[in-house]
């Protein structure tokens, strides 16, 4: 285990979509029970870092320990029976089967029936809409009811690392708060959390930690409010 | 013969060539559906499965043909060509899995050739069976002996037993796998990885391993389509698995690529179709009438039966 409270460190990790290099050397850190967020502007690499973190991409060089267990040869599966989750980008719900089914798939490796009911009740009761439409098809779910169901998904593998790509893109306010709201009370349970949002705003707030990102390269780091008081990060990502 | 009986005859030997046009076809469209690869090696696959039947039931030959024989010939066959399968897809596939998708369809082509080619040399294995069996044909021999009538009548169409036992079993799997795909653990992971296999990997799904059995699935489901043809055709060579192997490929395009049900309901109707058409006009059209129906398959209705016709949610 570790003996640093890491749970998660990434050293130098590269990533290549041919010959562009679209990470170029991200280091980062996510201490036990914290929340970290990456905040960057498009295409500097955020989506690729989460990717590369879970597998969904294979790294060229660096290095990823998670729990003080070098994983960076491990692939997605490995690292889920380890306790790390990942609702990526675009939510990668399967839009065939029903929103019940999607949140047994996330808990796959999980073999207490009887906790896994009780689990999907739980995400049920935090979003009451998933309730509703339990026995639905996911593909006529709303963007936002998508969304929830990424984050309930990936809750249902009771996970001590989640990895949350976007969870706000494209969503009403309320339903921006209700996750955001969720997120808070899922940290507070003791799950660490690495976010990827474009609400830099939303993201610092809650965030322990930050990282900016700019082409493939962190150029800051600090904490939330170190970073939202930044005049540089309040020019470039709030909008100031 | 009476129009009645002749259009019940034709549905029966129908009937009878289209279940294993679908066991064929469910290898196609499962490897399909997880590797969105169309594995030109299964009809040599259906060929190897008929030769496992072949030697199995030469070196355990000695036994009178019975049902007991019968089945451990079905099930050796199944296992081996289910071994076949891991092994094709470990080392002609998996190296090929994140190059472009023509790569991987070339190598199909390239191990369909080791298949069929290999399979024509001339033994270098003599005893206790001659192995590989040279490019003669050979003689399926007969698994089960039913005494007496070979054949029974119902309406005055004939239906020799061995077909109506092919039949059945050929049925009974393709329910076994109607299951295993959609009530099991393993289906439900193979349906998720056929969906999207990153996001399955995420989920805890072993993608490579549902890929592995997916594979050993279909090829299991090939030999037993080859010992049920043979058992009723008897007559095997190294080539014959290409023309079936084709036709099985158009029946699950019929079907709707990548889907289950369709691979069962285009192989029926394929079997079916070949049959009327062939018995109604020329007999000699048999082999044409497949590709006719892939022809207007492709231009009326792309996605097939039951395929989805996939619509892009942003």
């Amino acid at each position: 285990m570790t003996g640093n409270g890491l749970i998660l460190q990434v050293r130098d990790l590269r990533v290549h979509y041919g010959a562009i290099e679209a990470l170029r050397g991200v280091s980062l850190e996510v201490s036990q029970g914290q929340v970290v967020a990456l905040i960057g502007a498009n295409g500097a690499g955020k989506t690729t870092t989460l990717r590369a973190v879970s597998k969904m991409l294979k790294p060229s060089t660096g290095a990823i320990h998670f729990q003080g267990e070098d994983v960076t040869k491990l692939p997605s599966h490995a690292l889920v029976a380890r306790g790390m989750a990942h609702a990526p980008e675009g939510r990668g719900i399967f839009l065939n089967l029903t929103v019940r089914e999607n949140l047994d798939l996330g808990a796959y490796l999980r073999k207490d029936r009887a906790g896994i009911a009780e689990d999907a009740e739980k995400q049920f009761s935090l979003f009451p809409i998933l309730a509703e439409r339990r026995n639905q098809v996911a593909g006529t779910l709303s963007g936002g009811e998508q969304q929830m169901l990424a984050v309930a998904r990936a809750l249902m593998s009771r996970p001590k690392l989640m990895l949350l790509d976007e969870p706000s893109l494209g969503l009403a306010p309320q339903v921006v708060e209700r996750i955001f709201s969720v997120l808070r009370e899922v940290n507070a349970s003791g799950v660490s959390l690495l976010l990827v949002e474009q609400n830099a705003h939303k993201a610092l707030q809650l965030a322990h930690r930050a990282y900016v990102l700019e082409t493939g390269n962190v150029v800051m780091q600090g904490t939330g409010k170190e970073l939202l008081a930044s005049p540089e990060v309040r020019k470039a990502y709030l909008g100031e | 013969m009476s129009r009645v009986t002749e259009f019940l005859q034709h549905f029966v030997n129908g009937l009878s060539v289209g279940t294993i046009y679908a066991l064929i076809a469910l290898g196609y469209t499962m490897v399909y559906g997880v590797l969105k690869l169309i594995n030109f090696a299964h009809g040599d696959v259906y060929m190897v499965g008929a030769f496992s039947g072949y030697y199995l039931g030469i070196v355990g030959g000695g036994g009178e043909p019975s049902f007991f024989r019968a089945a451990y010939v079905t099930l050796g066959a199944m296992i081996a060509c289910a071994l076949l399968g891991f092994v094709i897809e470990r080392f002609a596939y998996r190296p090929l899995r994140h190059r472009a998708r023509l790569t991987a369809l070339i190598t199909a082509i390239g191990v369909s050739f080791l298949l069929e080619y290999g399979f024509q040399l001339s033994p270098w294995i003599r005893t206790p069976v001659q192995f590989p069996p040279g490019p003669s044909p050979r003689f399926f021999p007969p698994l089960i002996d039913f005494g007496g009538e070979r054949s029974i009548e119902i309406l005055g169409a004939t239906m020799p037993k061995i077909d109506l036992l092919g039949l059945g079993v050929a049925l009974g799997l393709m329910l076994v796998l109607q299951f295993i795909v959609y009530r099991t653990r393993f289906g439900t992971a193979m349906r998720a990885v056929s969906f999207d296999p990153q996001v399955a990997g995420l989920m805890g799904i072993p993608v490579n391993r549902i890929i592995s059995w997916t594979f050993m699935l279909g090829s299991a489901l090939a030999a037993a389509a080859g010992i049920i043809n043979a058992s009723s055709r008897p007559k095997i060579e190294p080539l014959f698995g290409l023309i079936s192997g084709l036709k099985a490929f158009v029946a699950a395009v019929l079907g709707g690529i990548g889907s289950v049900p369709g691979a069962m309901a285009g192989g029926l109707l394929l079997g079916l179709t070949e049959e009327y058409v062939a018995g109604y006009t020329d007999s000699s059209y048999r082999d044409a009438i497949a590709f006719t129906v892939l022809i207007l398959v492709l231009l009326v209705r792309p996605a097939g039966l039951f395929g989805r016709v996939t619509v892009e949610k942003v």
